[in-house]
């Protein structure tokens, strides 16, 4: 849309334009791409100066348009950081506590992407005391991310401080924030120094947070045990409630058994009290723990383990049930065996997963300057469809599971697990990302089929069955579907000598970043309506029917979602014949007026007819089978 | 995850920013930037407020039409196209209806500036931009306000832990015709550190030499002359609007001195002192002055054998004095650890007038000149905020 000219104009002069278009202006600069690498020099030089202005969303827009511009020079890129960081610290102070807030997440999102250059001014990052509590809450992430060999002392002094700060999330916040520096060192001296002293303090929530990160200090690094375990074991469990908390003490109990003195006889008071334990997390630790002490100290912990058992036997939740069954009958059937079940020697976790995948990360780093930063999450997540700008086609498809109604944040679950799924489809990262919304939940069995059935998929159908289509069609799809051929004579004449009959590769696999692009340059070959039978209509209960169905026919689904009645697929198909070419269509389905639209684009236009037909075809067969 | 200053809710986002205890709300669909609309809104608010003189709930029940106006002529389309108060006058047709002035509350923006008795005309600054005064003639008067928040953290040895300035100068401008302005700041006002952590300590820079780390300036700014003798010239919009932004890490005089200390006298007693040490000059005086400390949860009662130095203290701190306070702490249960650690830091809020911390001064201030007999009223004012000033135990 931009072209070299027009930017050059718009640039010279962007002076005289008022505060608000040039924003605007800068947001088309930034879509922009240069042609060689003094032209960006050229504009950056053009639009140095903007950042010195007053108004923040102008600097914003700015730091936008260099850093998408140098994301292929690696050195000029560092110096761009190097040069916003003042006027962007600037901004975060000089506003009011609204306008603060969105630079501030800007520069959280900066900090976290390139902490290294950000190390020296750890100091900006310090919270004040009477900040709001968001502001805290970023300007922690941010410490933790900067955290580095050198101001790692002098950062986790800070944040103590906080930990005795009256606020009681960002005390619990401060302690996590100490906990995940440790996780990141290697040098954690201190770190456990200071965290025993919170152990020491005395504050009920300060005691429930040390524990759960002393739990995972000791997970990956197993050498402190003897400091930790003294003293966590002076901590009487009374005195910890929370669930987690109650869980991480119990399994240092039972993983340090044979240090801790007491912990054959704290474990049988907590057992003692099973009833009052209401929460299944706990007694399944509980389980564990006091098998795993049965094993280092048999005499001490029989009575306990077989109280253990006989509660966790008859318990209501099926989890613990289970397990306490499993545990039963292990031991019955070889002690030995259940030791190495158990309690095998463990080697110390070096990586804790990620709570985003990288992937999201950078395309919410696309999105700078928006709101996607704020809420850190990309926009197809909470705009509609109808108002999206930029990605059109990423955006459709991320929007699948959304239906055509409008946006409830309130189900977050399936939609966004979908959401998340298109932009694995193509990376193996699925076990460690999680979606990062409000709820935790990890990826549910529909999801991953989902998945599996996009990439290297065992495929059932024969090949040998598709050339059989390619003459029935015609009849197949008048007949059932009642499709509106513009002569129902002409196509059979038409298909005779047609080319040899499409086959479809079964194995086929597109990224969805290469459909993104296909979709956006091919030209529309075939636009349809069509209609479906009832039976197709009754079988289509949910998306993942149809993509089975159509798996069987090698036409694979990249994308699909909706709700009844509407429902919306892309497909792709690659012919095996040579030379390789991609079919790429896109499939409306609305259950309830039992109508299909379809819009099909092709590599080779030629051989589109043929494929639609097979497409339609395969479609006719859907409810059939 | 909610923000509480953005909201997304049914694929609608909610803005919003708070002025003078009014709400002001933007909504979108669209995915735009945060920065852009409340930096908007905030305009918007400062829009009103030159038209109407004061922005409160009275005055802008009063002016609805106008406001109405603005609000249409600001945004079309959704999109900003000036909020610039002088180029709005040609577009608005209604007139401020005013509200009386006199019935402010006393913290009002004119008392920020009360130096004792000696007080600043209260109305000056409350005069609508646009309404003609009663009479026919207008009073030519510029103000220049150099307003800065300091924020300090002292650690519990008593040194500076991290130490900030946030100044902004602020012009608002009465002056018909729109000359010209050259506005002076120190000779010797140097910008940057050259990209060291800007807290090492640097013994290059002159003794009095005024350091910022960064300053933003407005769109109608020339900075030509800045590099060369620190002038700035512009033409002023009608209107108030913050001339330049600056940030400024160098280390500076505190104004106030803070020690406090928790002695225990038995098992469930403890002694409070608190001193409070005013390091500027005698003849300033801090206003508004309130110190606060949180005590451990489980303290019952608190005596303190000089209750009249407390009110003392909450309200003026003449320069240079030392103001004590000492309290009798009675606890509920028995205090283990370090009790100093169970209370909080000691936080102050302040202001004072005609005092900076850091030593940036207007040196000059140049109205291009008319006629002979042109003689506009300057106001310069300087003001000394707490932003977030702690001492820790």
């Amino acid at each position: 849309i931009l072209t070299p000219v027009c930017l050059t104009h718009l640039l010279c002069r962007i002076k005289e334009f008022s505060e608000w278009a040039q924003c605007l202006v800068l947001d088309l600069v930034s879509k922009y791409v240069p042609s060689d690498s003094n032209e960006i020099f050229d504009v950056m030089n053009l639009l140095e100066d903007r950042l010195q202005h007053a108004n923040g969303a102008v600097v914003l827009a700015t730091t936008k348009v260099f850093l998408h511009m140098t994301l292929s020079m690696n050195d000029v890129h560092q110096q761009v950081y190097e040069r916003i960081k003042a006027p962007l610290l600037t901004l975060v102070s000089s506003g009011s506590p609204e306008q603060s807030y969105a630079v501030l997440s800007h520069l959280h999102l900066l900090v976290v992407r390139a902490p290294y250059l950000f190390s020296s001014d750890y100091k900006h990052f310090y919270c004040q005391y009477n900040e709001p509590s968001y502001v805290k809450k970023l300007k922690l992430d941010m410490l933790t991310a900067v955290a580095n060999e050198s101001n790692t002392y002098e950062i986790v002094t800070e944040l103590c401080e906080y930990v005795a700060n009256v606020d009681v999330p960002i005390a619990r916040e401060s302690v996590r924030a100490v906990g995940k520096i440790a996780l990141q060192q290697y040098d954690v001296n201190a770190i456990v120094d200071r965290l025993l002293q919170f152990l020491e303090m005395e504050k009920d929530y300060v005691t429930a947070e040390t524990l759960v990160l002393v739990k995972d200090l000791l997970r990956k690094y197993p050498q402190w045990s003897q400091d930790c375990i003294a003293v966590v074991g002076n901590i009487s469990s009374k005195n910890v409630q929370e669930l987690k908390a109650k869980a991480a003490l119990i399994w240092m109990l039972g993983e340090y058994s044979q240090d801790m003195l007491d912990a054959p006889y704290i474990l049988e008071s907590l057992i003692d009290n099973w009833d009052d334990e209401h929460s299944a997390e706990v007694r399944l630790h509980l389980l564990t723990a006091v098998v795993k002490c049965f094993f280092r100290r048999p005499p001490e912990t029989q009575k306990a383990l077989g109280a253990a058992l006989a509660a966790g036997l008859a318990d209501s939740h099926q989890d613990v049930h289970d397990r306490a069954l499993f545990y039963y009958r292990l031991l019955q059937y070889d002690v030995s065996a259940a030791e190495r079940v158990v309690n095998p020697p463990k080697q110390a976790v070096s990586v804790f997963a990620d709570y985003q995948s990288s992937e999201i990360k950078d395309r919410i780093f696309d999105e700078f300057n928006s709101l996607s930063v704020v809420y850190q999450k990309p926009s197809y997540m909470f705009t509609d469809k109808e108002h999206r700008g930029a990605f059109e086609l990423s955006e459709e498809i991320g929007s699948l599971s959304v239906g055509t109604e409008s946006m409830d944040i309130a189900i977050p679950a399936q939609r966004v697990e979908a959401n998340d799924n298109d932009l694995l489809l193509s990376t193996s990262e699925k076990e460690e990302s999680r979606v990062p919304s409000n709820n935790g939940s990890a990826y549910n069995a529909p999801s991953v089929s989902l998945a599996t059935l996009d990439t290297q998929s065992e495929l059932i159908s024969p090949l040998s069955s598709l050339p059989s289509y390619a003459p029935n069609p015609t009849l197949v799809i008048d007949d059932l579907l009642g499709l509106d051929l513009p002569s129902s004579s002409a196509p059979a004449p038409a298909r005779s000598p047609s080319p040899p009959p499409l086959k479809l590769n079964a194995k086929a696999t597109m990224d969805p970043s290469t459909f993104q692009r296909k979709w956006g340059q091919l030209p529309l070959s075939l636009s349809k309506e069509c209609s479906i039978n009832p039976q197709g209509v009754a079988a289509l209960t949910t998306p993942q029917v149809l993509l089975r169905h159509m798996q069987s026919h090698s036409i694979h689904c990249i994308a699909s979602g909706g709700k009844s009645p509407h429902y919306k697929f892309f497909f792709f198909a690659q012919d095996t014949e040579e030379p390789v070419s991609y079919y790429l269509m896109e499939c409306i389905i609305n259950t309830s007026s039992a109508k299909a639209q379809l819009k099909i684009k092709a590599d080779d236009k030629n051989t589109s007819a043929a494929f639609s037909t097979l497409f339609q075809s395969a479609l006719s067969k859907f409810g059939m089978s | 995850m909610i923000v509480v200053r953005s909201l997304n809710l049914d694929g609608v986002n909610y803005f919003h920013v708070k002025v003078a205890g009014l709400l002001f709300v933007a909504t979108t669909r669209i995915n735009l930037s945060p920065s852009l609309v409340l930096e908007l809104l905030q305009r918007i608010a400062r829009v009103i407020k030159d038209y109407l003189g004061v922005l409160n709930e009275d005055s802008l029940r009063k002016n609805f039409v106008l406001v109405y106006e603005l609000l249409d002529e600001v945004i079309d389309f959704g999109y900003a196209q000036t909020t610039s108060t002088e180029v709005l006058k040609s577009y608005i047709f209604n007139e401020p209806i005013m509200v009386d002035a006199a019935r402010l509350p006393p913290l009002g923006p004119a008392s920020m500036f009360m130096q004792g008795t000696k007080r600043m005309p209260g109305t000056a600054v409350t005069k609508s931009v646009v309404a003609n005064e009663p009479g026919g003639r207008k009073r030519e008067e510029i103000f220049v306000d150099i307003i800065e928040k300091i924020s300090v953290t002292f650690s519990s040895s008593g040194y500076i832990l991290t130490s900030e300035i946030d100044g902004t100068i602020q012009m608002k401008s009465y002056l018909t015709g729109n000359p010209e302005i050259r506005l002076a700041l120190n000779e010797d006002l140097a910008i940057g550190r050259g990209g060291r952590s800007v807290y090492d300590y640097c013994s290059s820079a002159g003794a009095g030499a005024v350091m910022l780390d960064d300053c933003n300036f407005h769109e109608s700014v020339h900075l030509d002359s800045f590099d060369v003798d620190r002038t700035l010239s512009l033409v002023p919009p009608d209107g108030e609007f913050p001339v330049m932004n600056y940030r400024i890490t160098q280390e500076f005089k505190p104004p106030f001195r803070v020690n406090a200390l928790i002695e225990e006298a038995g098992a469930f007693k403890a002694e409070v002192i608190l001193k409070v040490r005013a390091e500027f000059s005698s003849n300033i005086t801090a206003n508004t002055v309130v110190v606060q400390m949180p005590l451990p949860k489980y303290t019952t009662r608190l005596d303190d054998t000089h209750k009249k130095k407390v009110d003392e203290l909450s309200r003026v701190i003449v320069g240079g004095s030392e103001h004590t306070l000492r309290a009798k702490l009675t606890f509920s249960q028995e205090s283990h650890a370090n009790i100093m650690k169970e209370a909080g830091p000691v936080t102050m809020n302040f202001t004072i007038p005609m005092y900076n911390a850091s030593r940036l001064q207007v040196r000059y201030l140049q109205i291009a000149k008319r006629s002979k007999t042109y003689n506009p009223y300057r106001w310069v004012r300087y003001v000394t905020q707490a932003n977030s000033y702690v001492a820790r135990l």
